[in-house]
Formats: C-alpha cells, sequence, structure tokens
C-alpha cells in the first residue's frame, strides 16, 4: 500500500482511481452536479417567470410571522433561524466526518445524531412555515399577497414557492432518512468492521450539497 | 490515511470477489437460481442483453406504429377492416380516427427516441462493452446497473399501459408542448394517457441517471493497468461522453416534467397564461409556454447526441477493425466528441427559432449551431480516410458502420440549412425536418445499433448472425430508408407541414398523393425487412453458426480476450494489462497487434 504519493505516479495510466477516491464518492459527485442541474432548471424557471411579470410580491411582506410571537412584524426572522440551523447541522456533520477519520464510533454517533437532529427542526421550522402561509390562503395556484406596487399578483408567487422549496425539502428528507440509515450502521459496528467510515463522507456530501442548495434558495425567495 | 484505507480495502473486496466468481465457473456453475442468473441478474453482460432484448420489442412496437400511420398517410381513402379488429373504435370502419393518428405518431416519437435509441443503444453498449473494454469485472455498482435496468423496465410498463386506457395515450407530440399537455380538457390524449407518460419518462430519467453515473465512474476508476484514457476504444470515449450528456440534461427534462404536472393537478400556471378551452376562459396567468420549450430542448437537443455517439464510437471501431488500418486521426476523434458535447449544450434555442425568440439571440444560436458542422465533418473525415485504401472487409457489421456514414453525411448536410434561423422560417415543422432527424438521427442511430449487434453478437451470444439476412437485411434498409426519407426534403420544401392528418384534403398538398403513397409502401416493405433481422436474431441465439475462436474479427481491444461465453467476472484469472493502444492494425509487418502485447524494442525506441 503506497501512503506516501510520490510526483511520479502515473494516475491515469489505469489500475487505480485518477482521482484517488473510491467509485462511490466519484458516483455521489457526478450525482450532486446532475442534482444541481435539476434545482439550476427549477430556479431559473422562477426567474424567468419573475422577470417577465410587471411585479411580484415583497418577501419582507409575505415573511414575517414568527412561531408564539403573535403578529409583531419580524421580516425574515424565523428564515434566519432556519437558514442557522441548517447550517449548523452542517457544521456537525463535517465534525462527524473528521471523527470518522479519526476512526471515533463514538464521536460519529454523537456528531451524526446532532446532524440528524438539526435536519428534523429544519424540516418542522418548514412545517411551520408551510402551514402558517396556508392558513393565509396560499398554496399551489392561490396566493393572497399584493404585489410589491400593491396590484393583483399572479399564483406563481406561491406556485414556485411551494415546488422549489418542497422540492429542497423532500431533498432534506431523504438526507435524513439516510443519515438515520448510516448512524445505525454506526452503532452497529459496521463502519469500524469495515475498516473506514467511508460511508459518512459519501452522505455527508450531499449533506452539503443540499445545504448549498438550500443557500440559493433562500436567496432567491427571501432576499431577492 | 482514511482515504488510503478506503480504496486498499475495495481493491481488495473487487479482486477477492472477482476471483470467487472465476472458480464458480467451474466449481457450482449451476448453483445461481433463475432469477439470479437471468432475471435480477447484476451481470453486466446479462443486463446488456435485457436492455437490447427490451429495446428491440419497443422497437418492433414504435416501427409498427410508424406503419399504421403511413397507411393513413399513404391511402387516406382506403379502408382497411383488419385494422378495426386490432384498434377497434380507434379505427372505426377501418379507418385510423384523428385522435388515434396523432396517439400513434406521439408514441411513435416517444418510443423511438427514449426507449429505443437512447435505452435500448447506450443501455446495450455501454453495459457490454465498457466493462470488457476497459478491463473490468463488471460496473462500478453492478447493484445500481441492475436497478437502472428495472426502472427501466417499470418506466416501460407505465408507457405500455398508457396505450390500452380507455382515453388513449398521449397524442400531443413526442415533445409534449403545454398548453395542449397540460390541460386535460383540450384533447383526449392530454387526459390520463399524459399522465402515464410524464410518470413513465420520470422513470425512464431515473433509469438513465442511475445508469450513466455508473458508466461514468467505471471508466474514470476501474480501467485496468496500463489503459490510460488515451488507449482507451473511441466506443468507450462516446460511451463516456453520452453518459455525461444524460447525466447534466436529463435532470432540466425532469425539472420541466415535475412543473408540467403541477400546472396539470394543483392548478399552478407555470406554463399557463390567458387561455380558452371551448370558448371558456380559464383562470391560469402569468405563465410562459415558452419556458417549457427552454426546459424541454435543454434537454432535447444534448438527446440527438445521447444518441448519435455510441453509434458514432461503435463505427470507428467497427470501421477501424474491418478496413485493418488504424483509425486515422483519434485525438481529433476524442476532440471532435468533446467539441460536440460542449456545443449540444449551446445549441438548444435553434429548436425554438419560431416562437417569437428574439432575432438578435437567435443569430447567436445560429453560429453555435453551424459550429457543430465543424466537429461533425472532422469526424466525417476521419472515417472516410480510415477506411480510404483499407483492405475492407464486408462483415454485415462493416456494411451498416459504412452506412452510417453514408445517412450521417446526407442527414448532417440538412441540418446546416435547418441551424440557419432565415432558412429554418421557412422550413420550420415542415417535413424537410423530419426527413433531416429521420436521417441524421433516426436511420443513423440505427444503423450504428445494428453495425454494433452484428458485429458484438458473437461476444453476447456465442454464436453468428446468419450474414445472407443479415445482408438482405442491409441493403434492404439502406435504398429503404433513402427512398422513404428523400422525397419528405421536397415535400418540405413545398410546405407540407408535418403531423397533418390527411393531406389529400388540401389544394397545395394533393401533388403528393402519389409521392406519400409510394412512400408508404416502401415502409412496409422495410419494416418487413426489420422482422427478417428480428428474425435472425432471436434463431441464432440458438440454432446460429458457433464462434470457434475468442477473436473472430482479429480485432485488438480485451473483449475478445476473453473466453467466448465469459461468465460474471469476464476473465478466468487475472485480468490481463494494456501495453499499447487499440488501433495497432497492419502495423511492423503484423496483420494486428492485441492491446495486450507489450511494445518491441524497435516501438519503445519509437515512442521516446
Amino acid at each position: 500500500m503506497d501512503t506516501a504519493v510520490t510526483a511520479k505516479k502515473k494516475w491515469w495510466s489505469g489500475g487505480h482511481s485518477p482521482f484517488n477516491v473510491s467509485y462511490g464518492k466519484l458516483m455521489m459527485w457526478y450525482f450532486l452536479m446532475s442534482d444541481a442541474f435539476t434545482f439550476g432548471a427549477l430556479l431559473i424557471s422562477y426567474g424567468t417567470i419573475r422577470f417577465m411579470s410587471t411585479s411580484w410580491p415583497d418577501p419582507n411582506e409575505v415573511f414575517h410571522a414568527f412561531p408564539g410571537m403573535g403578529h409583531t412584524n419580524l421580516p425574515l426572522v424565523f428564515v434566519s433561524l432556519m437558514t442557522f440551523i441548517l447550517i449548523m447541522s452542517s457544521v456537525t456533520m463535517v465534525l462527524a466526518v473528521h471523527a470518522g477519520h479519526m476512526r471515533d464510533r463514538k464521536a460519529v454517533a454523537k456528531w451524526m445524531s446532532w446532524t440528524i437532529l438539526g435536519g428534523i427542526a429544519f424540516l418542522s421550522c418548514q412545517a411551520w412555515e408551510w402551514t402558517h402561509l396556508h392558513h393565509a390562503g396560499a398554496w399551489w395556484g392561490h396566493n393572497p399577497f399584493l404585489n410589491a406596487d400593491g396590484t393583483v399578483a399572479s399564483t406563481n408567487f406561491t406556485n414556485f414557492f411551494f415546488t422549489i422549496t418542497g422540492f429542497h425539502g423532500l431533498h432534506v428528507t431523504s438526507g435524513v432518512v439516510l443519515n438515520i440509515v448510516i448512524l445505525a450502521n454506526v452503532l452497529k459496528g459496521t463502519y469500524e468492521e469495515r475498516g473506514h467510515y467511508e460511508m459518512v463522507e459519501k452522505v455527508g456530501l450531499y449533506w452539503h450539497f443540499v445545504d448549498l442548495v438550500w443557500v440559493f434558495v433562500f436567496t432567491c425567495f427571501y432576499l431577492l | 490515511m482514511s482515504n488510503e484505507a478506503t480504496l486498499h480495502s475495495q481493491e481488495v473486496i473487487h479482486g477477492v470477489h472477482a476471483h470467487d466468481h472465476g472458480h464458480d465457473e467451474h466449481d457450482h456453475h449451476h448453483e445461481g437460481n433463475f432469477f439470479s442468473k437471468y432475471v435480477f441478474s447484476l451481470d453486466h453482460k446479462t443486463i446488456a442483453k435485457q436492455f437490447l432484448i427490451t429495446g428491440i420489442i419497443w422497437a418492433i412496437i414504435g416501427a409498427f406504429f410508424s406503419v399504421l400511420f403511413r397507411l393513413q398517410l399513404g391511402f387516406p381513402d382506403a379502408t382497411f377492416p383488419w385494422l378495426e379488429s386490432i384498434l377497434g373504435h380507434w379505427a372505426k370502419g377501418g379507418r385510423i380516427t384523428p385522435e388515434a393518428y396523432y396517439a400513434l405518431v406521439t408514441m411513435h416519437g416517444t418510443i423511438l427516441v427514449f426507449f429505443v435509441l437512447t435505452a435500448g443503444l447506450s443501455g446495450t453498449f455501454s453495459n457490454l462493452l465498457i466493462p470488457l473494454q476497459v478491463g473490468a469485472r463488471d460496473m462500478a455498482s453492478p447493484l445500481m446497473n441492475c436497478m437502472s435496468y428495472w426502472a427501466f423496465f417499470l418506466a416501460s410498463v407505465v408507457m405500455m399501459t398508457s396505450l390500452f386506457v380507455q382515453t388513449g395515450p398521449a397524442s400531443g407530440g413526442w415533445t409534449a408542448y403545454p398548453p395542449l399537455s397540460a390541460l386535460g380538457d383540450a384533447s383526449i390524449g392530454s387526459k390520463i394517457g399524459m399522465d402515464l407518460w410524464l410518470i413513465s419518462m420520470a422513470l425512464f430519467v431515473v433509469s438513465q441517471l442511475l445508469g450513466g453515473l455508473n458508466y461514468i465512474s467505471t471508466i474514470l476508476n476501474m480501467r485496468t493497468k496500463g489503459m490510460t484514457m488515451t488507449k482507451m476504444p473511441l466506443t468507450i470515449w462516446s460511451f463516456f461522453f453520452t453518459a455525461v450528456l444524460g447525466v447534466l440534461s436529463f435532470p432540466v427534462l425532469l425539472s420541466g416534467f415535475i412543473l408540467l404536472l403541477f400546472d396539470r393537478h394543483a392548478g399552478t400556471s407555470f406554463y399557463l397564461s390567458d387561455l380558452f378551452v371551448a370558448g371558456k376562459a380559464l383562470d391560469h396567468e402569468g405563465g410562459s409556454a415558452i419556458l417549457y420549450q427552454h426546459l424541454f430542448w435543454f434537454l432535447g437537443h444534448p438527446e440527438v447526441y445521447i444518441i448519435i455517439l455510441p453509434a458514432m464510437g461503435m463505427v470507428s471501431e467497427i470501421l477501424a477493425v474491418n478496413s485493418r488500418k488504424p483509425i486515422f486521426g483519434y485525438l481529433a476523434m476524442v476532440g471532435s466528441m468533446f467539441a460536440i458535447v460542449i456545443l449540444a449544450f449551446l445549441v438548444w434555442a435553434h429548436h425554438m427559432f419560431v416562437t417569437g425568440l428574439n432575432p438578435f439571440l437567435g443569430a447567436f444560436f445560429v453560429l453555435l449551431t453551424l459550429l457543430i458542422a465543424v466537429p461533425s465533418a472532422i469526424k466525417v473525415f476521419n472515417w472516410i480516410t480510415t477506411i480510404w485504401k483499407g483492405n475492407l472487409r464486408f462483415t454485415p457489421g462493416m456494411l451498416f458502420a459504412i452506412g452510417f456514414v453514408s445517412t450521417f453525411i446526407s442527414g448532417g448536410l440538412t441540418g446546416i440549412w435547418l441551424g440557419n434561423s432565415s432558412i429554418d422560417i421557412h422550413l420550420h415543422d415542415t417535413y424537410f425536418v423530419i426527413a433531416h432527424f429521420h436521417i441524421v438521427m433516426g436511420v443513423s442511430a440505427f444503423f450504428g445499433t445494428f453495425a454494433g449487434v452484428y458485429h458484438w453478437y458473437p461476444k453476447l451470444f456465442g454464436r453468428y448472425l446468419n450474414s445472407t439476412i443479415a445482408y438482405i437485411h442491409f441493403w434492404i434498409t439502406l435504398i429503404g430508408a433513402y427512398l422513404i426519407f428523400w422525397p419528405m426534403h421536397y415535400e418540405g420544401m413545398a410546405g407540407m407541414p408535418r403531423r397533418y392528418y390527411d393531406y389529400s384534403s388540401w389544394e397545395s398538398f394533393k401533388q403528393f398523393n402519389d409521392l406519400n403513397h409510394f412512400i408508404s409502401v416502401v415502409v412496409i416493405i422495410v419494416f418487413a425487412a426489420q422482422l427478417m433481422f428480428v428474425f435472425n436474431f432471436f434463431y441464432s441465439i440458438f440454432k446460429g453458426r458457433k464462434v470457434t475462436t475468442t477473436n473472430p474479427w482479429n480485432a485488438t481491444t480485451l473483449e475478445w480476450t476473453t473466453p467466448i461465453n465469459p461468465g460474471h467476472g469476464n476473465w478466468i484469472g487475472e485480468i490481463p494489462e494494456v501495453y499499447r493502444w487499440p488501433y495497432d492494425y497492419s502495423k511492423n509487418g503484423k496483420d494486428f497487434i492485441p492491446q495486450t502485447v507489450p511494445l518491441s524494442p524497435e516501438e519503445e525506441k519509437e515512442s521516446h
């Protein structure tokens, strides 16, 4: 086994991976590229329709509620909390991957648990926000919010909001499920036996991607 | 280091695994039960056969649909009572109804573009050839490979089901443009048939993704020792580029379909605005039907290269083998394929010149479209110079490969016409377009597929196809294809639009009645010739002449170093090491030198 990588090694000459990664990780990278195109297409569609429209609702007017705060006007505070939770769950994922490199089973289990908890917290926040908007009369095909200039808006504001955040939420959900499966394997000692925690790294890649996508979704729907 | 540990343990797993299989072949060959051996098989060769046979079944159905609607176009006044017995009320009185006609046209396109020439072509040959030609025991992930086929199978089941629902399958054209496809009240084909179409296509995208990720990582990660990227046969390069195209463009189609499903069922207006159906105003507002076209063609254009690139790769290989000459301009071939992949993503709007696209923007799409002529021409010149003064062996595979070059040239040239927006405004949606893409994409890709099937049949089944039937098949198909599609250019230039139900009722197009009649007759003959091929294919699996040597075509590539009927794991013992590129034909007084032969001292000197 060659631990020291020499400059002379011919990476592309066959017999081993040119990127020094397993096929599984390579597949994950390509899958993420592909998924980036899925989200890219959705967000560009959103941009197209929004630029076609003469006016659009103001996010500060729409997203100003916070659970338990009644009618206090708190624009974008709740979504900031959601974003913070998701980003923190990425941090705990980094720590889980690091613990995996150290072959520290207990620490991996601990940080994976925090990541799962963060994911569930994010999904709960999203569920609350959706419910809140739904009660305000917003849904696919229904938009109670006026445009920023006071005119009646088309339903495409809510159409895109629910479709794209829903599609992202679906990704977070599958991420949480994957993380739970991996955590179960960590607790069973599967990876200890295998001699490495690469599966943690792979779900880690996916989790960071989902987090990154949220940054774009957040920017497009709440900030712009 | 953890990464090293990962890689090392995987190598061990793969190695040991393969060795086990090697022993399996001798010790307990019959232990795998029927299901694990033939149905849910993990062996890439079996999965390739599954893709091929499913593709053949779809091809028969898709081609038969074209025979049915050509009956309507060629014999608009005639009635065929037998049509009523197979189509029921869709052909009352023996004449296909307009609804059935549109459904047939739509399903013909969908089936042939996606199910036959995408799944059937690259599904078959990527699976068969990637592990065999790069020197791997199997795909990177055999399980995902198996799932890829079964996702395709599910997609097939759903699509097949849609043919039998009461309101019929989707009938808004294979591109499924909204608003027609989005509104169930707009046409009966836009009811449940359209939903099934979308579900089937979504499953199809999943299948493509599972397959594509596997092809890419197998080619990058699993090459045998010595198999540098530039020692790979051009087939492998073409499968690699095809997979990259698929992985990056199919998800965009999926996004488009998701939005379309919401428009259909959730009351959204992504693609809908200002519409009247049956005199009633709809409350959909603010969407854009053109948006769907952008999303669709962002896949749709790369899709034509997903179809044609594998054919190009196989033709390159087959031409070199049967000319006993190295491929001309190997790196130019790779480079031009790469250029095609890049340009494939930058030309989609040339399908949309008449949508109201800004002519200034259109000019850029014209330029980028015409740029594709450069790599395409490089490839054509290289194929011709490869067979130039070669010692040609006219095997059926070789004939189809030459036929491919012919149809690719004649269909490609009309692409230059259509790529110009000013000419396209006249020719758009006419039979000229039909003629263009059927020759360059349909017929060419089929020729590439046939070339591949004839050439690698010995590897697939350990037998040969019958050559006499093959030669008849080739000549009828080649001549027939030109007789069918060449006249359509003239019809198109005369302004004859596509997708009309009956041209005889139009004063301007009555002049083509006899021509349409002629085309339909040829279609029936060519279809019969394809059935001969199908017979040959299935008959030869059991009764074909047996292959007696491991390398029947005297080719250099690795698949011919395996046993005649390789087991799971492909090679008995070690995987061979590779020392040279795959095109050492007629070199140093030798007819061919396999890739596994080390360089001689003289060659060693030359290469430095």
